[in-house]
């Protein structure tokens, strides 16, 4: 199986660039600064690189919003915030092949004509932002980045930006005011970030995974690239799999791989002889599956079509034996206490959620309690800035959708069934 | 003004403005800096940053309280925050917060008496292949067990 990021992930200097060059990195970066510009991006485009960070949208086209002129400087910033809940690949990358990231950088920049880029690493990965730091400081070393890299004339400087805590600025335009040094407080839409991004330039914002595949398809080509995946989807991902299976972690997979062959063949299957019950297969804010749903390959368009999504490949398994009420009020509370607050509908309807949930949860569930649920759902969708109050009421709305005889079960007996526990 | 900076972090604080077009930007890691240097993020702290930025107090601190990291309030030298997210609790984090609030005779947000441990709760830290999950200042603890937990507070107490 073709692998495009994993393969030396077991050896500990690969995230040294020595290693790195002698096991050939950087060589895509030198055919990059042969290259014209624009044939490295069409070969993206070719790609079918759909970005990583949860939304699937194709990278390349992404970068052609930039403005067409370049009188003002273009900015690239790494989303490197991994907040959503069951993903943690980001880390991964970070900590085991720093340099594939900045060699993505670099090319990225090179063809996009930026100068500038901030990495905006989660302020939890204190370990991971020193290790990457290590490796700019390594690139900047060896000419890879800085002045006049590897001769070619183009200079970029790249800059850690640490958060501070909070899931809401893994959402580009809060990361973008969080960076300025604001608030974290997502910007309303248009102007998008593309014309008016961080400090007012045009600014692109990717994955650490999105770019991190840019060497390999400069390298290979787009097109094999795209041959590794599905139609309008390619490449590898790397999915992360959490909950009670025999071996949880992060596993490149080609796009398109069965889901039920992640849970079972890739991560043993279940562990200690339970037995699946559900799984939500992109990370918190993605719709629940129940167990019987799970044969669908993994990839954008396949996942939606069973009215879920791929979101940033965090498969969250969930065993018989676990209550889903208890389960939505944990994910309901993480959205409570992440809402910017800005938007009345997403500040009063995830706090209304994580309080219904609650009660119902301790034995004090009204009657009218599930359709109250639905009913703040439908005053949150699509009624606010980010899509913060979108990402709470999909696992809202799925979890009774799938499992509503569990939450009338807590209302009728007025307790939890599962004993109040995990 | 008592509070100052090392001279080392006044090096890392200037090298850290060099990489921004404006001081505005430097708000985080600057904050990041005070607290590394001061323990938490005092009132006096705040108005040392401010100063250094050419803000107001005020503004600073409405930047500050908005991310979770900055603590306004004085923290124990272990700083120990265990996450209450769903993989993490499928994987038994909610027994692990209960166990430890025992043992230190502590709720979450609260510091024991004699300065040595805060327990916290917190949001996915990333990590949720390794769960149960726990973050102790500048490092993780993963894949933690009753009996692990309880061999590491050993350790730090
Ligand atoms: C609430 C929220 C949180 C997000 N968190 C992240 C994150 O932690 N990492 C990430 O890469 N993208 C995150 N995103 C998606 C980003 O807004 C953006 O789409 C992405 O960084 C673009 O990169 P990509 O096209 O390479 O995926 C989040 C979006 C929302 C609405
Ligand atoms: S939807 Fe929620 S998180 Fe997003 S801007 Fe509005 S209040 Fe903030
Ligand atoms: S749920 Fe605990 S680290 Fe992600």
């Amino acid at each position: 199986m073709e692998l495009v990021l994993t393969t030396h992930f077991g050896n500990d200097r690969y995230r040294h660039v020595d290693t790195y060059v002698r096991l050939g990195g950087y060589a895509a970066l030198r055919k990059a600064i042969s290259m014209p510009k624009e044939e490295i991006v069409e070969e993206v485009k070719k790609a079918n690189l759909r970005g990583r960070g949860g939304a699937g949208f194709p990278a390349g086209v992404k970068w052609g919003f930039l403005p067409k002129d370049l009188s003002r400087p273009r900015i690239l910033v790494i989303n490197a915030d991994e907040g959503e809940p069951g993903t943690f690949k980001d880390r991964l990358i970070m900590s085991r092949g720093p340099h594939l990231m900045i060699e993505g950088i670099v090319i990225t920049c090179y063809a996009l004509t930026t100068h500038t880029c901030y990495i905006y690493i989660r302020g939890e990965f204190v370990r991971e932002a020193d290790i990457v730091q290590e490796a700019i400081d390594e690139a900047y070393a060896e000419g890879y980045l800085g002045r006049n890299i590897l001769g070619s004339g183009f200079d970029l400087d790249v800059t850690i930006h640490l958060g501070a805590g909070a899931y809401i600025c893994g959402e580009e335009t809060s990361l973008i005011n969080s960076l300025e040094g604001k608030r974290g407080w997502p910007r309303v839409k248009p102007p998008f970030p593309a014309s008016v991004g961080v400090f007012g330039q045009p600014t692109i914002v990717n994955n650490v995974e999105t770019i991190a595949d840019i060497p390999w398809i400069v390298t290979h080509g787009g097109e094999k690239f795209a041959s590794l995946g599905v139609e309008k989807d390619g490449g590898t991902r790397l999915i992360c799999v959490s909950g009670p299976v025999k071996k949880p972690g992060v596993y490149e997979l080609p796009v398109g791989t069965s889901l039920h062959s992640i849970i079972y063949e890739h991560a043993g299957g279940l562990r200690d002889g339970k037995t699946l019950k559900a799984v939500i297969p992109g990370g918190s804010s993605t719709p629940v599956l129940r167990a019987n749903e799970i044969d669908v390959p993994f990839d954008f368009e396949s996942l939606q079509k069973i009215g879920t999504m791929a979101g940033s490949g965090g498969v969250i398994v969930i065993p018989e034996g676990t209550c889903m009420v208890r389960s939505l009020s944990v994910l309901m509370n993480f959205y409570a206490h992440e809402s910017c607050g800005q938007c009345t509908p997403c500040r009063e309807g995830c706090g209304w959620l994580a309080r219904i949930l609650r009660r119902i949860e301790d034995g004090e569930g009204r009657e009218e309690d599930v359709e109250l649920i639905l009913g703040v759902c439908d005053n949150m969708l699509g009624r606010t800035i980010c899509p913060l109050a979108d990402a709470a009421v999909m696992p809202a709305q799925s979890f009774i959708w799938k499992f509503r005889e569990e939450f009338d079960q807590h209302i009728q007996e007025a307790k939890c069934p599962y004993g109040n526990r995990f | 003004m008592s509070l100052a900076f090392s001279e080392e972090a006044r090096a890392r604080f200037e090298k850290t403005l060099a990489r921004y077009p404006n001081r505005e930007a430097a708000i985080l890691p600057t904050l990041h800096l005070a607290q590394r240097e001061f323990g938490y993020l005092s009132d006096e702290a705040i108005q040392y940053v401010a100063d250094l930025l050419g803000f107001t107090p005020a503004y600073i601190e409405g930047v500050a309280t908005f991310y979770t990291m900055y603590n306004r309030k004085p923290v124990g030298k272990y700083h120990l925050q265990i996450c209450r997210n769903l993989s993490c609790s499928l994987m038994g984090a909610e027994h692990l917060i209960e166990h430890v609030a025992k043992r230190l005779g502590v709720k979450p947000g609260e510091t024991t008496a004699d300065g040595r441990f805060t327990l916290s709760t917190v949001e996915c830290l990333g990590s949720c292949g390794t769960a149960p999950v726990m973050q102790v200042n500048d490092d993780y603890y993963e894949s933690l067990s009753e009996e692990s937990i309880e061999g590491l507070l050993d350790r730090l107490l």
